[in-house]
């Protein structure tokens, strides 16, 4: 019985740290810019096909060609902002999150249908030489690939957290979420900032989707379960708040894990929708969140 | 209320009603009775979409429950009516019950609660009811399809004349001010939370009914196929093509939805819903108002025009 369950709540941490780092990206996106990227999901999947392609093609191992998929998703999240969503970034709150989210919804259904087209509807994965090794501690087993994942997602949050802490674009960026009027009259570019979060939030999508081809699977229909999971990680950890997103990410995980132990693994997905919904209704700053004083 | 709407949509349907008689093609019926089907979603919709102005992408879960019980029941051989109606009750029963904690999100929250609710379900119904559904062999041997397009027929008209009903009276005028500023609404005595909760109830149970007929229309599917989220966004996808917040919108939507869909389906097979979805965002983005938005600008430049060349004899 322990031991089992001591295996599932590892594989529970393990997948928890991809849904923070996927989750990272659009509250990132969300926080700066208020733009509701409900296409994330299908970002995600893009950065998925690339490593595929890039490993299939060239033989080149998914953790190398990492910087690559990162260059590949800014492109296409530039692409997508300047069409898109600069459009939108204008509106007052209300309308830009609402506008958003239907963008985004037509985006997602563009994105996958073309992604079906041109990759057919195959489930693909990543198997490399060293897939199947694993280290066993206490009889648990630590697969070397999830492990390594798991350091991915940690190297990328960290770097993002010391970037928007220390850099002076990472300042101008949150000087932006604070009070981005303010924050122009100081003379910061807010277009620039906008555009600069939303790539970044895209080109961390395109890492989170390279992990999930090499742990699990990706096809072009993944995109709305790993946006909803997106948004649920970000919910549960509060917004604007990068280690506790990442933190939140970890909590599903070990919620959805626990719920596959103990009831069984079909209910895995609801368990984590109902305690999306149950946060929000209870505590919409999040768990990690601070209630925002006047709004 | 003015009556003439009611006039025009009621001499409408009774024409609509004519049209298996003179069509023998069963393709051609079959894409008029999706056309009915989805105005009566995308019209159900609308009713706390566009007039409440609560985007729910949760729609899907009451047409699911209409769907649900109605199949079951009418299989357990209650008469069709009574198993419609009780999908309808059920649908109404859940939004009774989802009301009071869903209207403590605002804005985009409610949108994404809705979402996950209806994920909720439809996961939930793929687990619990696994087997495919199909209508036993002596009802599909003697199946009419006319049978079923005079029950969408009829649904769809119910949901029009209800949403005309209620949205061209004085509760109408308060949904609309709800949505244009919750506080502002509730400044001036409008119980928003009243208004918000009946236009979910009233959404839901017309989705419900609208589930019933889908129930009696499809020969066999899998429970979990009508919580699709597809339906949500299917739904609002139209109203929003068409135009929010108006009667026309939601039925000029489902039509060109349709049309197009099945022209590009045709034509395009491979990139239909690439261009679909293009031309949502194209829309979403340029028109805010819908097709029906259209029609509006276009009268009103009209109405301008001769006042610009009366100006030149005024000067």
């Amino acid at each position: 019985m322990i031991q089992p369950l001591a295996q599932n709540l590892v594989y529970g941490v393990l997948i928890g740290s991809l849904y923070g780092l996927a989750a990272v990206g659009l509250s990132l996106v969300f926080g700066v810019t208020k733009l509701l990227n409900v296409s994330h999901g299908e970002l995600l999947m893009l950065g998925g096909y690339a490593s595929f392609w890039v490993f299939k093609l060239l033989g080149v191992d998914p953790f190398i060609s990492i910087p690559a998929t990162i260059l590949f998703l800014l492109i296409i999240g530039y692409v997508i902002y300047k069409l898109i969503f600069a459009r939108i970034v204008t509106y007052d709150v209300e309308n830009k999150i609402r506008n958003s989210l239907l963008v985004g919804f037509g985006l997602s259904i563009v994105l996958q249908n073309l992604a079906l087209q041109l990759w057919t509807a195959d489930h693909r994965s990543i198997k490399t030489p060293y897939s199947g090794e694993a280290f066993t501690l206490l009889g648990v087993r630590l697969p070397v690939v999830r492990l390594a994942s798991m350091g991915i997602t940690l190297i990328a949050v960290i770097s993002l957290h010391y970037f928007l802490k220390k850099t002076y674009t990472g300042k101008a960026i949150r000087a932006t979420v604070e009070n981005w009027e303010a924050a122009s009259l100081m003379g910061i570019n807010i277009q620039r900032v906008y555009l600069l979060s939303f790539i970044i939030g895209c080109a961390l999508a395109g890492v989170a989707g390279t992990l999930v081809t090499l742990n699990y699977s990706i096809d072009p229909s993944i995109g709305l379960e790993w946006t909803l999971k997106s948004l649920v990680v970000m919910v549960l950890g509060g917004l604007g708040n990068m280690m506790g997103t990442f933190l939140g990410g970890i909590i599903l995980g070990l919620t959805e894990s626990a719920t596959g132990f103990f009831i069984g693994g079909n209910y895995r997905q609801i368990a984590g929708l109902v305690l999306f919904i149950l946060i929000l209704i209870f505590r919409p700053q999040g768990l990690f969140g601070i209630k925002e004083g006047n709004k | 209320m003015k009556k003439t709407p009611i006039i025009i949509i009621t001499l409408v349907a009774i024409g609509l009603a004519f049209v298996p008689r003179f069509i023998e093609s069963s393709s051609t019926l079959t894409i008029l009775c999706t056309v009915l089907l989805y105005i009566a979603l995308a019209t159900s919709w609308n009713i706390l979409g566009g007039y409440a102005g609560q985007v729910s992408l949760g729609h899907s879960a009451f047409f699911g429950l209409g769907a649900l019980a109605t199949r079951i029941l009418w299989f357990s051989g209650w008469p069709l009516i009574f198993s419609m109606l009780a999908g309808c009750i059920l649908a109404t029963l859940f939004a009774l019950l989802i009301g009071f904690p869903a209207f403590k999100l605002k804005g985009a929250y409610f949108t994404i609660g809705t979402l996950a609710l209806g994920q909720v379900l439809f996961a939930t119904i793929g687990n619990l009811f696994p087997t495919i559904s199909t209508l036993p062999p002596e009802s599909l041997s003697n199946y009419n399809l006319s049978h079923r397009y005079f029950m969408f027929l009829g649904v769809a008209l119910i949901s029009i004349l209800i949403a005309y009903y209620m949205t061209s009276s004085s509760f109408g005028l308060g949904m609309k001010a709800v949505r244009e500023e919750e506080d502002a609404a509730e400044s001036l005595g409008v119980n928003a939370f009243k208004h918000k909760l009946i236009a979910l109830i009233v959404s839901a149970s017309l989705s419900g009914l609208a589930g019933g007929a889908f129930a009696y229309y499809f020969n066999s599917y899998y429970p979990q196929y009508p919580f699709s989220p597809i339906w949500s966004l299917d739904s609002s996808m139209m109203a929003f093509i068409g135009g929010t917040g108006t009667i026309v919108g939601p039925i000029i939507g489902s039509v060109f939805f349709v049309a197009l869909k099945t022209f590009l389906s045709l034509r395009l097979p491979e990139f239909h819903l690439t261009v679909f979805g293009t031309l949502f965002i194209l829309v979403v983005l340029f028109l805010p108002g819908g097709l029906a938005g259209i029609w509006k600008k276009i009268q009103e430049i009209s109405r301008k025009q001769p006042k610009k060349s009366d100006e030149p004899e005024v000067i």
